[in-house]
């Protein structure tokens, strides 16, 4: 079973069209991975996709980084 | 190009009658499988049944579209028993005309609920779909008044032009994802809301049609088959008017 982050990065690399070895944990999707911010709610909704979860509008506004996505992960889902 | 919708998913808002009858079964006789929805059970099972008629593909639903619960679970209905809406167009719409110097709030905040933010509420429920198909088609059915104004419309006049500047937005908005989002205006047509109007008013309006007559919900239905087919690929964000030279822009 492959951990959070690298599936996280798995998801980032499919929705923003970027190599998986471009992606950093500490990797911003708008500035470092050159996503628009539609990019980021669809990036959201794979997200939600994958790991079978429903994340509120308020707390994606705040997901901008692999790291914090992963935090996010992390912290509210069932693994 | 082709008009052919094989294979596509429509949802047609306000399908019981009118416009939005006639655009159902015009969107199903393309190949597209409907769901029209209606007000009440009645409504429904007469979309179902028209459309059946036709050898359409599809159901009549029944919804309320300014209840947002509602609308969500309807949305999920369709999508597990059709498949993902591809096509939404955005029909179901009321009047409540009166004086601006006589207009109630309750007559202002129907049309506006009705006409206006329910055509957001349901393009929003539909665009996830769509941005993950990377295709979709929103059309939303505006009115000639949104242009030339009316009296005692100061309230229709508001939504319907109101979605338009939102159609463009949306249009913008989307547009990356290959979803376009159109308007069909149309002028007078031949339906249960227009044959409330008095007979001086409808003559009135019939003497500035340039093509002197009313038009017939087909009409108007063509032009949303049109922005809903392969052909109308490149055509986003602006308001096709139909309406036999009442309003020329």
């Amino acid at each position: 079973m492959e951990n959070i982050e690298q599936r996280v990065k798995k998801i980032v690399a499919e929705q923003l069209g970027v190599n998986e070895s471009e992606i950093k944990i500490e990797s911003s999707f708008v500035d470092d991975l050159g996503a628009d911010s539609l990019d980021t709610v669809e990036l959201v909704m794979a997200l939600e996709e994958e790991f079978e979860c429903e994340i509120p509008d308020e707390e994606a506004e705040k997901i901008t980084t692999v790291q914090q996505a992963v935090d996010y992960v992390n912290a509210h889902l069932k693994k | 190009m082709s008009l052919a919708l094989d294979g596509q998913v429509a949802l047609v808002t306000g399908a019981s009658r009118g416009i939005g009858r006639a655009v159902a079964l015009e969107l199903g006789r393309l190949g597209a499988t409907v769901v029209g929805t209606a007000t009440s059970d009645a409504g429904a099972a007469e979309i179902e049944k028209a459309l059946a008629d036709a050898g359409a593909k599809g159901a009549g639903m029944v919804l309320n579209v300014t209840a947002e619960g509602a609308c969500e679970a309807l949305i999920g209905e369709v999508e597990k028993r059709f498949g993902a809406i591809g096509i939404l167009v955005n029909n179901a719409g009321i009047t409540r005309d009166n004086l601006a110097m006589r207009m109630k709030d309750e007559e202002w905040d129907a049309v506006i609920d009705t006409n206006l933010r329910a055509v957001f509420r349901l393009s929003k429920l539909v665009m996830r779909g769509m941005m993950k198909a990377r295709n979709g088609r929103i059309i939303n059915i505006t009115s000639v008044v949104a242009s030339a104004g009316n009296p005692g419309q100061a309230n229709y006049a508001a939504a319907k032009a109101g979605v338009a500047g939102m159609t463009r937005a949306l249009a913008r908005e989307l547009g990356s994802r290959n979803i376009t989002v159109n308007c069909v205006a149309p002028g007078f047509i031949d339906t249960d809301m227009t044959r409330a109007l008095p007979e001086a008013a409808r003559d009135a309006l019939l003497g500035n049609i340039a093509l002197g007559r009313l038009g017939r919900p087909e009409e108007i239905a063509a032009a949303v088959a049109f922005l809903a087919s392969p052909a109308a690929a490149y055509v986003t964000g602006t308001t096709l008017h139909v309406n036999g030279g009442m309003y020329m822009s």
